[in-house]
C-alpha cells in the first residue's frame, strides 16, 4: 500500500491488518511514554485547505506518537491564497522531502490528483464529498472495540449522505469488513444512484433504529436547509434526530456514534450524545491510534510497529 | 493557372477516380490519365470527401491567445480536413457587434488555412439580459447567420422567444446551449452511478432536456429555425427526434466526444482518475446516452457532428477536477472518432460521413460555398482521408495551441492526408501547407 486514498481500494485483508495494528499501537497509549521511535526522521505534512482542527491535531498526534517530524502546511496564511496551484504546492512539498502528505481538501478528487505530482505517500484526510477513508478505519475500530466484532453487524448511517465523505468511506469499509449498512436519510440527501452502493437505503429513520446494532448520525450543514435539501432545521430534527425517544428504540448493545462535529439538538440530542452507550469521545482517541497505524503500515516499512517491547 | 490533379481516389468510399481542380471549382472527373496539371495527387487508397464543416469551434480569439488563435485554430481545422468552420462567440470582447465578428471573419481571410464563419452572439456580453445587434451581424461583412450564447444558456423564455422570432428576418438560426442553469449550479459530471462514488456535484440529464423540449415548443410556435448545441442524452435524442416528427424545423448536433466516450473516464482512464481532461459541457454521459447518440446520427435525428473544439491552457486542466476549465480540443481527432464510432460499426458509409460532417452543417449556417458534392463545377473543397492506419493519439504532434485532447493514450484509426480548400492545397502528406 503506497498511498490510502479510497476505503474502497482497501481489501478486506488490508484494512484488518490497519485495525490489528491499531490495537498493537493503542497499549502504547496506556504508558506513561507515549511516543516510539519508529518513524524517526520522516517527514509528515499535514496539508489542509480546510479548516478542520480536530482532523489535523489528530494526524498531528499520531506522527508526533511515531517520532516523525510535522510540518503543518494550512491553506490560509500560505501561499495558497495568493493562487498557487495544488501542482505547485505539490512540487514544493517534494522538494522539501515530504514522505507522507495528510491531504484535507474542498475538492473531491484532489488527493487523486496530489498523487500524481508527489513520490511520498497521499493520506487523503477528507476530500470534497467524496471519501474520508481514515475516519472510516477509526469507526471500524471503534465498532469492533465496543462490540467485539464488523462481521454482520447492522449499521445505520443516518444524515447528509449526499454531501457526505465519511458516509461513502464507511460503506464501502463496512461491506469489505462483512457488516451490513443501511442508509437512512431524505430523499433530497441521497444521490440518484445510491440504490447501486454495496447498502440498504430507508427513508424512515424509526423502522430502521429497532434492528440496528450502530447508529451513526451525520452531520446536517445548516445551509442544505437554505438549499431546500428539507425544509426546516426542526422538521429535519423530527424526522432524523436521535433524540431520547428513539434512542429508547434500540436495543440494549446498541452504540451511537457521530464524526463530530456535532450539532446537538438537531441530528442529536445532547441527552443521547452523552449517554454512556455513545462512542463520540472514544472515536477521537481512537483516531489518533488508527492514524498511527496508517502512518506506520505506509511509512515504517519492516520494521515492528512498537520495537522489541511489543 | 492553378489546376490540381487528384489520382485514383475513392469519392465517397466507391471506385477509383480521377478529379481535376481548377481555378477553385472541380473541372472534371473520371479516367483522366492524360489531364495536365500543375500538381498530382496520388490518391490511391485514400478516400476523398467533401471538405468537413464545423458549427462549432472555440478559437478563442480576441482574449485568450494563451490557448488558441484564428491562425492556430484554422490550421487545426484544416489538419483535421475542414474547410470552414463557424468560431464561437464567447471571446473577449464577445462577438455581440458587427466589429468583433468582421475582425475576427477577416482574420480568417488573411490566414487563410480554412473558412472561418463567426457565430454572433444571441444576447449582449452573452448575459441573457437584452439582444445583442443581430441585425448588424447579419448585415456586416461577416454575413452572420447563426446566432448563439454557447458557453451559456439563454434561459430566459422571453428572450429565447425573440431571438427565434428576430433571426427569421435574414434566415438566422439561434443555436441553443441547452443547460437550465438553476439545475446545474456548480455540477461536475454527469448525475448518476460514477457521480455519485467520486463525490462530485451531479449534472443531470433534465437539465439539457428540459430546455430542449421547451425550445422545441418556442420553435413551433413562432415558425422558426432552432439548432441544438452538444446534444449529449439519450432523452435529448427522444425530444428531437419527437420535434422533427412534427415537421419542426429543428436541427441538432453531436460532438465526436459524446459518440465515444463516457462518464467512466473521470473514475478510470489511462491518465488517471478524476483527470478533468474529461471535464466537459455538456458532461460525458453514460454508454446508454453513447448509444442513443449514435443510432441518433445513424438516422438523421441528430444532423450534424460537430466538435465543440475548446482548447485550455495546460495550467487549467493540470488542476483539482472542480476548479478545472470545461471542455476539450477535438478538430484533428474528429473525422478518426467519427470513423471510430460510427463507420467501424456499421451505423454510417461515407456518404453518411459527407452528409453529417458538410452537407448538413453547410446548410445549417447557410454556408453557399461548403457542403457541395463532389461532382464537376462544385467548388474544390476536398478532404483526402487513409482510413487504414491506426495510430496512438500525440497531443504534442497537433496544430493546436491547447493539448487537451481526451483520446491522449488512445489508439484511433485512419489520418486526414490531403486538405483543399476552393482548390489551393490547405494541407498535403498531412502537413500544413
Amino acid at each position: 500500500m503506497r498511498h490510502l486514498i479510497s476505503a474502497g481500494e482497501l481489501s478486506r485483508d488490508d484494512a484488518l491488518v490497519i485495525l490489528d495494528t491499531a490495537e498493537e499501537l493503542a497499549r502504547v497509549s496506556d504508558r506513561s511514554i507515549k511516543k516510539l521511535p519508529t518513524l524517526r526522521g520522516r517527514t509528515v505534512v499535514n496539508l489542509f485547505y480546510e479548516d478542520s482542527t480536530r482532523t489535523r491535531i489528530s494526524f498531528e498526534a499520531a506522527a508526533k506518537r511515531l517520532s516523525a517530524d510535522v510540518i503543518n502546511f494550512s491553506a490560509k496564511g500560505s501561499s495558497v491564497s495568493k493562487g498557487e496551484s495544488l501542482k505547485d504546492t505539490a512540487l514544493t512539498l517534494e522538494a522539501m522531502g515530504a514522505d507522507a502528505v495528510v491531504i484535507r481538501h474542498g475538492a473531491s478528487g484532489a488527493p487523486h490528483r496530489l498523487a500524481t505530482w508527489v513520490h511520498g505517500s497521499v493520506v487523503n484526510a477528507g476530500d470534497g464529498t467524496h471519501e474520508h477513508p481514515t475516519q472510516a478505519l477509526l469507526d471500524a475500530y471503534s465498532m469492533r472495540r465496543r462490540l467485539g466484532r464488523l462481521e454482520g453487524l447492522k449499521v445505520a448511517v443516518v444524515g447528509d449522505v449526499l454531501h457526505s465523505r465519511v458516509a461513502r468511506s464507511n460503506v464501502l469499509l463496512l461491506h469489505t469488513l462483512g457488516a451490513e449498512v443501511t442508509l437512512v436519510a431524505p430523499p433530497t440527501l441521497l444521490p440518484v444512484s445510491v440504490e447501486t452502493w454495496p447498502c440498504q437505503v430507508s427513508y424512515d429513520l424509526d423502522a430502521v433504529l429497532p434492528k440496528s446494532d450502530v447508529v451513526m448520525m451525520l452531520r446536517v450543514q445548516l445551509e442544505r436547509m437554505n438549499a431546500s435539501y428539507f425544509p426546516s432545521a426542526r422538521e429535519y430534527s423530527r424526522r432524523y434526530g436521535l433524540d431520547r425517544d428513539r434512542f429508547a428504540r434500540l436495543h440494549d448493545e446498541a452504540i451511537v456514534m457521530h464524526p463530530g462535529p456535532m450539532n446537538r439538538g438537531m441530528e442529536i440530542s445532547a441527552e443521547v450524545a452523552d449517554s454512556p452507550r455513545s462512542t463520540i469521545v472514544e472515536q477521537v482517541g481512537n483516531g489518533v491510534t488508527v492514524r498511527m497505524a496508517v502512518l506506520y503500515l505506509l511509512l515504517g516499512g519492516s520494521e515492528p510497529a512498537i520495537g522489541g517491547t511489543a | 493557372m492553378n489546376t490540381i490533379l487528384i489520382k485514383g481516389a475513392a469519392i465517397l468510399g466507391g471506385g477509383p477516380a480521377d478529379i481535376l481542380m481548377k481555378d477553385g471549382v472541380i473541372a472534371e472527373i473520371g479516367d483522366l490519365a492524360g489531364a495536365a496539371a500543375t500538381l498530382t495527387v496520388d490518391a490511391a487508397g485514400l478516400i476523398a470527401l467533401p471538405g468537413l464543416v464545423d458549427l462549432h469551434t472555440h478559437l478563442r480569439e480576441p482574449g485568450r491567445e494563451d490557448a488558441e488563435t484564428v491562425e492556430t485554430g484554422t490550421q487545426a481545422a484544416a489538419r483535421g480536413g475542414y474547410t470552414a468552420v463557424h468560431a464561437m462567440a464567447n471571446t473577449s470582447p464577445v462577438a455581440d457587434t458587427a466589429g468583433v465578428v468582421e475582425q475576427v471573419w477577416r482574420l480568417g481571410q488573411e490566414h487563410g488555412h480554412c473558412d472561418v464563419q463567426p457565430v454572433g452572439a444571441v444576447t449582449s456580453g452573452l448575459e441573457g439580459r437584452q439582444l445583442a445587434e443581430l441585425g448588424a451581424m447579419a448585415d456586416s461583412a461577416a454575413r452572420v447567420r447563426v446566432f448563439s450564447d454557447d458557453g451559456k444558456c439563454v434561459s430566459d423564455a422571453v428572450l429565447m422567444r425573440r431571438a427565434l422570432e428576430y433571426v427569421k428576418a435574414f434566415d438566422g438560426v439561434v443555436a441553443q446551449h441547452a443547460q437550465e442553469p438553476r439545475l446545474t449550479e456548480g455540477a461536475q459530471l454527469n448525475e448518476g452511478e460514477v457521480s455519485g462514488r467520486l463525490g462530485l456535484s451531479g449534472w443531470p440529464a433534465v437539465a439539457e432536456e428540459a430546455i430542449i423540449a421547451r425550445d422545441c415548443l418556442l420553435a413551433a410556435h413562432v415558425g422558426s429555425r432552432l439548432h441544438v448545441c452538444h446534444v449529449s442524452t439519450s432523452g435529448s435524442v427522444e425530444i428531437i427526434r419527437w420535434a422533427k416528427s412534427k415537421g419542426w424545423d429543428v436541427t441538432a448536433e453531436v460532438t465526436p466526444h459524446h459518440l465515444l466516450l463516457t462518464d467512466s473516464r473521470a473514475e478510470s482512464s489511462p491518465v488517471g482518475p478524476y483527470n478533468p481532461i474529461y471535464k466537459v459541457n455538456p458532461p460525458l454521459r453514460t454508454e446508454e446516452d453513447v448509444r442513443a447518440l449514435r443510432e441518433a446520427l445513424a438516422d438523421g435525428t441528430i444532423d450534424c457532428v460537430a466538435t465543440d473544439h475548446a482548447p485550455h491552457p495546460v495550467e487549467d486542466k493540470e488542476t483539482e477536477w472542480s476548479v478545472a476549465a470545461m471542455g476539450m480540443i477535438g478538430l484533428e481527432t474528429a473525422l478518426s472518432v467519427v470513423q471510430e464510432a460510427m463507420v467501424e460499426t456499421g451505423l454510417l458509409d461515407w456518404a453518411g460521413v459527407a452528409d453529417r460532417m458538410s452537407a448538413r452543417p453547410a446548410r445549417i449556417g447557410r454556408l453557399a460555398g461548403h457542403g457541395h458534392p463532389i461532382e464537376v463545377g462544385a467548388p474544390a473543397n476536398i478532404t483526402l482521408y487513409d482510413p487504414s492506419p491506426r495510430a496512438l493519439v500525440d497531443p504534442s504532434a497537433m496544430a493546436s495551441r491547447s493539448r487537451n485532447t481526451p483520446y491522449e493514450g488512445m489508439t484511433l484509426p485512419g489520418r486526414v492526408v490531403a486538405t483543399f480548400l476552393r482548390g489551393r492545397p490547405t494541407v498535403l502528406e498531412g502537413k500544413l501547407v
